[in-house]
């Protein structure tokens, strides 16, 4: 069978999260900190909308762009929370989640063989997202003394004739890294003097910490080559309605809803209705959700540290990037280790690229108790490390 | 708002120790936090969270809508806080509207309850009239919702 698998199919790399989660999964007492969604229920008012909508059967499909309701109130929301406006009639395209949109962004503008820049440790979708549009990954490390901020020195090092595309997550999954408008600036400078377009996944930006988000689409001459990603997910824990947004110059939107009318159609219409009620009475849950999550990152940042490990105090998402170095151990073997001895799961950071190599990722988007039981955990097995046989990496 | 006041509203179930490695606050700190709380009279004291409608808690509730006649000088104050002290109330509310209180009461069997009410309550000089109403069923009770699914077993263990 398999000789009639696409090579470029073929070549991917089994998602090496896929793993550890059916080795989770067998696993009885398990607290993991190794799911990557937040863990309050969507908002009830939310929920709600979408039984109404249900209920006066609106279930058919909607524009390809998404319900002119709804891009009015994303226009409205992007303008105002990241100072960038987008016509709601050509420059803003609904979507099935982040993920639909990046992959229609790369779709629309690679052709076989353009290089794209992202940096590194990222969002497991990345790299095989270029791969499948046939393009070239070209990963850019990003480091925990800086605060796994992207730096242009990097960018330069890294970059290659025939790139086309950044692609940038900030806040990150899974570091939690987060750039500052200096930062920023110099990055928007390097894409216009390189032409590149930036495909700017900005999914965690309501859950920053302490400084606030600047989107690089506000930058001179960054309107015109940004895509600004965005969905519902995080700041509104919808992670199963799926649904998020692109907006950009109408061209390019264009070009990416040719490819989104062909495959997906159009976002299904009760998780639109939903985010509508999301984005006109959502706030107060977005607040309240953040300052608890904030409470959460300070408790395990300060505990991590206190139990030996490396561990910074993220800008932004809901996870927290310790090295494991100081164990002795790969990030494979502690993360084995601990769901082994203790019970407890974190995620290998190799699952997030090369450049994860000896990090793991724990998500605070779990309960106070929880996590004060795992923090004790950790530090015990931390504390009191053992041989372990832990299954090499597939 | 009090730092302990949130972690109180967010996570009732916490211990001190755990709120205060939650706030980043010394055990000193939330204990004097609560202490505070406890002076300026909003936080009463730690009660659990009961649904008294199963069939195994072996208890009754009932509401009652009492209209009371007030008094020159006090209002409604001092047949409110008489009504208060009975061990079978467990709140007492002034409202607006077509009554004047409105009182919860739990009790081991309707008898006793029903007792309550005719023996005590409406034979009290001031009361008008009450209206009871027996609880027959919670859905939801101190934010508590009752069929609460599990949390753990919604969400995949592992998510990117």
């Amino acid at each position: 069978m398999k000789r009639f698998i696409a090579r470029h199919v073929a070549g991917l790399p089994k998602s090496g999260i896929r793993d550890f989660f059916e080795i989770v999964a067998k696993k009885k007492d398990v607290i993991s900190l190794g799911i990557g969604e937040p863990d309050f229920d969507t908002p009830w008012h939310i929920r709600e909308a979408a039984i109404y909508a249900l209920e006066k059967g609106r279930t058919h499909y909607t524009s390809n762009l998404g319900l002119m309701e709804l891009r009015r109130a994303i226009a409205a929301y992007v303008e105002s929370n990241y100072s960038v406006g987008y016509a709601p009639d050509d420059e803003i395209l609904v979507t099935v989640g982040v993920s639909e949109a990046l992959d229609l962004a790369l779709r629309a503008l690679l052709n076989p063989g353009d290089k794209v820049l992202y940096h590194q440790p990222c969002y497991v979708s990345y790299h095989p997202g270029v791969a499948l549009a046939h393009g070239v990954a070209l990963a850019v490390p990003t480091r925990a003394d800086d605060g796994f901020a992207l730096n242009v020195a990097d960018l330069e090092r890294a970059w290659q004739p025939g790139c086309k595309v950044l692609m940038m997550n900030l806040p990150c999954n899974p570091t939690g890294g987060t750039c500052d408008r200096a930062h920023l600036e110099k990055i928007a400078r390097f894409a216009v003097e390189k032409d590149l377009i930036v495909l700017s996944d900005e999914i965690y930006s309501e859950l920053v910490y302490e400084c606030p988000h600047t989107s690089i689409a506000v930058f001179p001459g960054m309107r015109e080559r940004t895509i600004f990603l965005h969905g519902f997910s995080k700041a509104f824990a919808m992670t199963g309605f799926r649904i998020g947004y692109a907006c950009g110059p109408a061209q390019l939107i264009e070009a990416m809803m040719k490819v989104h009318q062909y495959s997906m159609l159009c976002a299904p219409i009760l998780s639109q209705e939903a985010a509508v009620e999301a984005l006109a009475r959502g706030q107060d849950g977005v607040k309240s959700m953040r300052e608890q999550y904030q409470r959460r990152r300070d408790l395990v940042v300060k505990r991590l540290r206190a139990a030996g490990l490396a561990c910074r105090a993220p800008g932004g998402a809901f996870y927290v990037f310790p090295s494991v170095a100081s164990t002795g151990m790969s990030d494979h073997d502690f993360a084995y280790g601990l769901l082994e001895k203790q019970g407890v799961a974190v995620v290998p950071g190799a699952a997030f690229g090369e450049n994860g190599r000896g990090f793991v990722r724990a998500s605070f988007a779990t309960g106070y108790d929880q996590l004060v039981e795992a923090c004790d955990r950790i530090e015990r097995f931390v504390n009191t490390p053992a041989p372990c046989s832990a299954p090499s990496p597939s | 708002m009090n730092p302990v006041l949130k972690l109180l509203i967010e996570g009732g179930h916490l211990t001190t120790a755990q709120m205060a490695q939650v706030s980043g606050l010394s055990e000193s700190d939330v204990d004097r936090h609560l202490e505070q709380l406890k002076k300026d009279g909003v936080f009463l004291g730690w009660r659990p969270v009961l649904d008294l409608s199963r069939e195994s808690a072996g208890a009754v509730r009932a509401v009652i809508e009492v209209k009371i006649t007030p008094e020159r000088g006090g209002g409604f104050n001092r047949l409110a806080e008489r009504l208060s002290r009975f061990d079978e109330v467990e709140s007492c509310y002034l409202m607006s509207g077509a009554y004047d209180l409105l009182i919860f009461v739990t009790g081991p069997s309707l008898q006793r309850v029903a007792g309550f009410v005719s023996e005590k309550l409406s034979t009290l000089e001031g009361v008008l009239s009450t209206s009871t109403h027996f609880m027959l069923r919670s859905y939801k009770e101190g934010f508590f919702l009752m069929e609460a699914p599990s949390r753990e077993n919604e969400r995949l263990k592992v998510s990117p």
